[in-house]
């Protein structure tokens, strides 16, 4: 298939197009972290840096900050370790119900979020008897995001094959010398990745959250939601997605410059 | 291989230990017992996942077939089927399940009609530098905080809003708060999850298998439909299931621009919370476990799970 030229600047067009359908919604965001209005009115009637320096000022922001980088470090470590474990289980042995685990680590993601979060609610409170707290909230979030780290590990598994694995035990390495010398090495990009989209979606979780934290525990999210509404916040919330955004450029990046250095021809 | 006789032998760490050692005899077991290493490895994510996911997922089925006492508020432990058969005859659950079918359903064909054309030019046309930036730009918008991303859209459609300044000119309106702008919100929501697995799907088809199609006479639509679909369909089908479910369960984007439309997770939500009837929310709550289900038993013959 050869695509003619007009077919390829109609590609284009169409991605330029949707990038910026993308980005207009976050160019509002930028702008309006800059607007003397405060309930968002368009286009904006002055600028003002304000916002801006409240928003650092915000010691409610910078906990909540801090609250969603525990919870997303400690569930994303959780859901590493469970997610290697299960791919490599299913991926290197053949045995009845293997079809039946994977959907057992697909069913957190596919299933709504509410339906997740009253469910685990309901066996904290009245099945165990706990007292809601960011522990919870932590059991909770690593329950969905195994799932991306199973998905990143488990592709990986498949295309690697066993041979070296093989090999290294026939020179005599044990089972852990292989793990370590030989397979891990190999998953570190499909971790990295796995891990990255493991912790973007519990540091932007909001519905299972609602139902887990404890009532003292402030993620990010739970904080933009209570001050979304209120005028002379929501500008500050502005600002605060505006340096997540710029923020995120970092670790997107690295991601990126380890999978394309590992990338074979296409 | 260059060999650097004066280097030390820096790695001899890693040498395995001797014959007879603990950590030896433990390999050597495992190795010729894989059923052993099996469990081993399957141990603690099972447990995880079954004792908090399953459990407490089964302790809600429970729930749905209990009531609440309308005078304390309490659950009370009667088996009952009440609400279950109120779910499946009350008009009201059967209107907004219709609707919030209707609504995930249009997401997902709206975010799969606009992923196709991006996904394909940046696996197939853009350079590797182009493709690498194009994946970052596809990428940072979900590290805006999705709260932020729903009102940045209630801000555009509102009157007097961004949407209205830039058709204003050629005579058109903002669609104001309602169906449509969820349908819209919604779908740039998840279209970054929608783009991701039908790109990696289509980086996966080899240049060489579209070059000898064309070699043997193949157009460039008779080549997408005979060659390219048949291989993205499981990567389209694993977006679609994120799109389908996001939208399914969503609750919080309705209430920012849906006006007073509801969704079914609104109808859960208000049972947990206002109306202190988490057995009547549980019974609501099956509508989606149903269709989620439905649909994965659906797709599974496609290979979309392996694709996610």
């Amino acid at each position: 298939m050869r695509l003619s030229r007009p077919a390829r600047g109609l590609l284009a067009a169409i991605t330029a197009v949707v990038l910026a359908l993308i980005y207009l919604p976050l160019l509002v965001v930028f702008v309006n972290s800059f607007s003397t209005s405060q309930n968002l009115t368009w286009p904006p009637p002055g600028f003002t840096v304000k916002w801006w320096a409240k928003a650092f000022q915000s010691d409610g922001a910078l906990d909540a900050v801090l609250t969603s980088l525990q919870v997303a470090l400690a569930s994303t470590a959780i859901a590493l370790v469970l997610g290697t474990l299960i791919s490599i289980g299913l991926q290197r042995f053949e045995f009845f119900g293997r079809d039946a685990i994977s959907l057992l680590v697909i069913l957190p993601i596919a299933l709504p979020g509410i339906v997740t979060g009253i469910a685990l609610n309901n066996a904290f409170r009245t099945g165990l008897g706990v007292q809601l707290s960011i522990l919870t909230l932590i059991i909770a979030h690593a329950t969905f995001c195994i799932v991306t780290v199973f998905n990143n590990v488990i592709a990986r598994l498949r295309r690697l094959g066993t041979s070296l694995e093989d090999a290294s035990s026939d020179l005599g390495a044990g089972i852990w010398t292989t793990f370590r010398l030989v397979t891990f090495p190999q998953l570190r990009s499909a971790l990295f990745a796995g891990g990255l989209l493991a912790f973007a979606l519990s540091f932007d979780e909001i519905i299972v959250t609602t139902f887990t934290a404890g009532s003292s525990v402030k993620t990010l999210p739970l904080w933009i939601l209570d001050n979304l509404f209120r005028p002379n916040q929501a500008p500050v919330v502005n600002v605060i997605a505006v340096v997540l955004v710029l923020v995120s450029i970092i670790p997107i990046y690295f991601a990126q410059r380890i999978a394309g250095a590992e990338k074979v021809v296409r | 291989m260059t060999v650097d006789a004066s280097a030390p032998p820096t790695r001899r760490a890693v040498l395995p230990p001797q014959r007879g050692s603990i950590a030896r005899r433990g390999s050597v077991f495992l190795s010729r017992h894989p059923r052993v290493r099996l469990s081993l490895l399957l141990g603690a994510p099972l447990f995880w996942l079954g004792l908090v996911y399953i459990a407490a997922l089964a302790a809600l089925l429970i729930t749905a077939l209990w009531t609440v006492d309308s005078f304390t508020g309490q659950i009370s432990h009667t088996w009952t089927l009440d609400n279950i058969v109120a779910v499946l005859t009350g008009s009201l659950y059967q209107t907004v399940t219709l609707r919030t079918v209707g609504v995930a359903l249009l997401v997902t064909i709206i975010d799969i009609v606009i992923a196709l054309p991006i996904a394909f030019y940046m696996a197939k046309v853009a350079s590797p530098r182009a493709q690498r930036i194009l994946v970052i730009a596809i990428l940072m918008p979900l590290w805006a905080s999705y709260l932020v991303k729903a009102y940045a859209w209630r801000s555009v459609l509102s009157q007097g809003g961004i949407f209205e300044w830039l058709v204003a000119p050629f005579g058109g309106h903002s669609p104001g708060y309602g169906l449509p702008a969820t349908i819209i919100t919604l779908s740039y929501l998840w279209l970054p999850y929608v783009i991701l697995p039908i790109y990696a799907g289509l980086e996966r088809v080899p240049d060489s298998l579209l070059e000898a199609s064309a070699d043997l006479g193949g157009g460039t639509w008779s080549t997408l439909r005979l060659v390219v679909l048949p291989m993205i369909w499981p990567a389209i089908i694993a977006g679609s299931i994120f799109s389908f479910s996001l939208s399914l369960g969503d609750y919080i984007t309705v209430n920012i621009v849906g006006g007073a439309n509801q969704m079914l997770g609104n109808l859960v939500y208000s049972n947990v919370g206002a109306a202190n009837n988490l057995p009547l929310a549980a019974a609501i709550a099956l509508i989606p476990i149903l269709i989620i289900f439905a649909y994965l038993a659906a797709v599974r013959r496609t290979g979309a799970l392996n694709n996610l």
